[in-house]
């Protein structure tokens, strides 16, 4: 029962991914090219929208479906890993035109060519994996 | 009626308050938003725990996560194949001349540029697609995180990391689109 809530999430969010064209390749580039509002606009309604929500969340103490408090989690301080490691997925972001949600969503579209980017996806992590002690953090 | 204006692409003022909807949807199961960590948990799943203690952990913790990847999947496919009209991408016409002049379309169809995506066996397309996989897996778990969970479950929790994380997005995507492209595709 709970399995199927997740899965029902996904399905929400892969058909709004692919419905917004935030999956597309082409938004992606004309959104770092600054030449349309489209991806802004998506970005800036998700963000308006999310951060009315969490101020919500956190001053009326809402609970979650467990009965738990919802808590968020305060992110490590850092610079560097932050700026090189968001540069790295930039550029990669503008090459494929797919971050890791619409790289799922378009696989289900039948591109089965995100397959490959998907396999070097895991093996780039893979990397993270094994070279992460030798990293700038 | 209203099947034909869902199969029309979506505006941004429903599409972004939608995908913050997901996050609140996943904050009510007691999860975080954010994709990317996916990556992670599958190398876990194919074994990668035996090179780095960085996979050492439980996936089973992360489940859930792999279910809302499986749903994300499902849902592409129902958008592409009962929700679309079949309307190419309408982007700016500047843009479209620079991609007809960087000879990666002649027009523009569905969602992605076929001389790229519409895999015919050449090197150059098998080096674009593995090379960005990389940095796209590489990248995200560095900066520890994605477009969700810095751009937007970051952000709306004002994460400083995270505004710093998606300085680099852009910086990173600039870079790639004014300087990198016309290299990689004249």
């Amino acid at each position: 029962m709970k399995a199927l809530k997740f899965i029902l999430i996904g399905i929400l969010f892969g058909i709004i991914l692919y419905k917004s064209e935030a999956a597309s390749w082409y938004r992606i580039y004309e959104m770092f090219q600054f030449r349309s509002f489209h991806m802004y606009g998506i970005i800036g309604t998700a963000l308006t929208t999310a951060i009315i929500i969490v101020q919500i969340i956190k001053r009326k103490r809402l609970k979650d479906n467990n009965g738990e408090q919802i808590v968020f989690h305060d992110k490590d301080k850092s610079i560097t890993r932050y700026l090189v490691g968001g540069t790295i997925f930039g550029l990669g972001w503008a090459l494929t035109g797919a971050c890791p949600g619409p790289l799922f969503a378009l696989i289900g579209a039948g591109y089965w060519t995100l397959g490959i980017v998907l396999i070097f996806a895991l093996l780039g992590t893979w990397l993270y994996g094994i070279l992460r002690n030798k990293l700038p953090h | 009626m209203l099947l034909e204006y869902i199969k029309q692409p979506w505006p941004w003022y429903i599409s972004g308050p939608l995908i913050a909807l997901v996050m609140y949807l996943l904050l009510k199961q007691g999860k975080d938003f954010g994709m990317s960590n996916n990556l992670r948990t599958m190398c876990t799943v194919l074994g990668a725990g035996k090179s780095s203690s960085f996979f050492r952990f439980d996936w089973k913790t992360q489940a859930w996560n792999l279910l809302v990847v499986l749903g994300t999947v499902i849902g592409g496919f129902i958008a592409h194949y009962f929700l679309s009209d079949g309307t190419p991408t309408q982007i700016n016409e500047k843009s479209i001349a620079d991609l007809k002049e960087l000879g990666i379309i002649d027009h523009i169809q569905g969602y992605l540029p076929e001389s790229i995506f519409i895999f015919n066996g050449s090197l150059f397309q098998f080096l674009i697609l593995s090379i960005g996989g990389i940095l796209i897996g590489f990248g995200t778990r560095y900066a520890g995180g994605c477009s969700s969970g810095h751009a937007i479950s970051g952000l709306s929790n004002f994460q400083l990391p995270s505004l710093i994380a998606v300085i680099g997005f852009f910086l990173g995507g600039i870079i790639m689109v004014h300087f990198l492209f016309p290299l990689i595709f004249a």
